[in-house]
């Protein structure tokens, strides 16, 4: 199979996920009967058809009356923020010990998910730094619409390192979607707590 | 000073070593800790103060270092293999380099594989870690495959689920090749619902138990498919030959209700079933117990009913001696079975 043409089932399960935990399991029963896959659960480590989890998004998207943008924002923000998020919320902050650091470490992501999952492609980011707490976010445009979920990521790190930052998209380049990132104030409020070592599902 | 390559020495500060060996011990020529880098203050506060000798607060673990001291340590290209003496005795791998003129030595210390237990001891934190030190990489990368793992057993568990469903739920039985308990249930409701007439036939095996024990599983299995090829040979393309049990078969003919074509039929397949079979230059033998019902015999016709009245004739067949065939009727009395005399010996 080509690469690109099918998505790993991890992206397709947090989006279920998404959508149940936050829009309840009616949502997700009428967003699959308008898909009608022929399953009711994606599996996390199995891939599906790559178009599919734009249906998921395209069909979640009608049945909320809600745009695109904004529901890909706040898939982002639930990746992170989520109680049931914990996990990814840990890795990510493995990236840095504050959130200057942790964007820095944004143009390593698409290596680090391959090392945890070795057939997990991430879309390239790359990071311009053009000083004093301005920065652009250059996301690859192997997905569209990557760029709103990392808006709803990035939101939720801020907070995760109590940093007061600007986000803005700032539309497309040559199919790279670009993020205007400003740090108003690296430690605006407390960090969440965050221990290096393993924590349980129960200790979160 | 601007250093050159040429040069055997390179001066630099203590803040640029703090950041380079965040654990660091600068130890002196009597073997006491001078200084210490700024990670020790979470792992063990107190270590570089009053000039505490080095060993009283690391132990060695290995021989050599604990004979010749600092200086023989190094001779082993420098490398350490220390315990931390706290309550956790932290296992510490390091390397230590002597100071110019007689100075002491520099020990940069480190976890090795103690680090996963380490971090959650001391509280040790991203920023306590030199940039170029691999550790948090490698906590990443424990931490993700461990979810990763946890995941693929989820995976594997649903799947094995999902397996042992479908073999139970699978068309045929695997030794024989004949229909299972599923698909008898599914034949009899249909024919059940589409009124056709037809006769059960319930058979339970002879002496089977005697055969395995005598000679063992694989013999059962062989005597089971030759049965499986008799019972396939007494019927026709369109009846039901089921096992439904570990030595117990049903077999379902449609369109026959007539009590002396069955009878011959049983009859037959009895004389068959005790035909001697030859497994590995062993004779064994055995015999089959049949109960009969008719669907004509009820009203309304029921699977479960059928099955559970053709069990009870079977048993009146066991019951008279086994080897021979019982009819049940409605009234709940098997018919006089025409016995085919006693059963064989094994």
């Amino acid at each position: 199979m080509e690469k690109g043409e099918w998505m790993h089932g991890l992206i397709n399960r947090s989006l279920e996920n998404f959508l149940k935990l936050t829009y309840g399991a009616g949502l997700w029963q009428r967003v699959l009967s308008d898909l009608d896959p022929g399953f009711d659960t994606f599996e996390p480590m199995l891939r599906y058809p790559d178009d599919m989890a734009l249906a998921l998004v395209d069909a979640a998207a009608v049945q909320l009356g809600k745009p695109h943008a904004a529901l890909l924002e706040d898939f982002g923000n639930f990746l992170i923020a989520h109680p049931q998020s914990w996990r990814l919320r840990r890795l990510m902050r493995f990236g840095g010990v504050d959130f200057d650091d942790f964007l820095h470490s944004l143009d390593d992501l698409q290596g680090r998910a391959r090392l945890a999952v070795p057939d997990l492609d991430l879309p390239q980011l790359e990071l311009v730094d053009n000083g004093g707490g301005d920065f652009i976010l250059r996301c690859g445009g192997s997905w569209d619409g990557f760029g709103r979920v990392m808006m709803g990521i990035l939101r939720a790190m801020a907070d995760e390192y109590g940093a007061l930052v600007l986000l803005e998209h700032e539309g497309s380049d040559k199919g790279h979607e670009l993020l205007s990132v400003r740090v108003l104030e690296a430690r605006f409020s407390r960090a969440r707590d965050f221990s290096l070592a393993a924590q349980t599902e129960l200790a979160q | 000073m601007i250093p050159n390559a040429s040069s055997d020495r390179l001066c630099v500060g203590f803040a640029a070593l703090d950041r380079l060996m965040p654990m660091h011990v600068l130890v002196g020529p009597d073997e006491r800790i001078v200084r210490t880098g700024p990670a020790w203050a979470k792992i063990c506060p107190g270590l570089g103060a009053a000039g505490r000798p080095f060993f009283e607060m690391f132990e060695p673990r290995r021989a050599l270092c604990k004979v010749g001291g600092m200086g023989r340590c190094s001779g082993n290209g420098g490398k350490l293999h220390l315990r931390l003496r706290d309550r956790f005795q932290t296992q510490l791998t390091g390397i230590a380099v002597p100071l110019p003129d007689r100075g002491g030595m520099l020990v940069n210390l480190s976890f090795g594989i103690s680090v996963i237990d380490a971090v959650g001891r001391y509280d040790l934190a991203g920023s306590d870690f030199a940039a170029t030190d691999l550790t948090l990489e490698m906590l990443y990368l424990v931490e993700a495959k461990s979810a990763a793992l946890e995941e693929s057993g989820r995976l594997n568990q649903r799947l094995d689920g999902a397996r042992q469903a479908a073999e139970a739920d699978a068309a045929s039985d695997t030794l024989t090749g004949l229909a299972n308990r599923r698909v008898l249930a599914q034949a009899l409701q249909r024919l059940i619902t589409r009124g056709v007439p037809f006769t059960l036939m319930h058979l339970d095996l002879d002496h089977f138990k005697a055969v395995n024990d005598r000679l063992g599983h694989a013999a059962g299995d062989y005597v089971l498919t030759e049965v499986a090829r008799i019972l396939g040979a007494v019927t026709r393309g369109g009846d039901v030959v089921a096992r439904v049990g570990g030595d117990e078969f049903v077999l379902i003919f449609e369109g026959v209700t007539d009590r002396v074509k069955i009878e011959t039929l049983a009859a037959r397949l009895i004389r068959q079933l005790e035909a001697p079979l030859h497994y590995e230059g062993e004779t064994v033998r055995i015999s089959g117990s049949i109960g009969v019902v008719f669907s004509t015999d009820y009203d309304l016709p029921d699977c479960e009913r059928m099955l559970l009245d053709a069990d009870s004739a079977l048993y009146v067949s066991k019951n008279r001696g086994r080897g021979r065939f019982s009819f049940f009727r409605e009234d709940g009395k098997a018919r006089k079975s025409d016995g085919l005399g006693p059963t064989p010996p094994i």
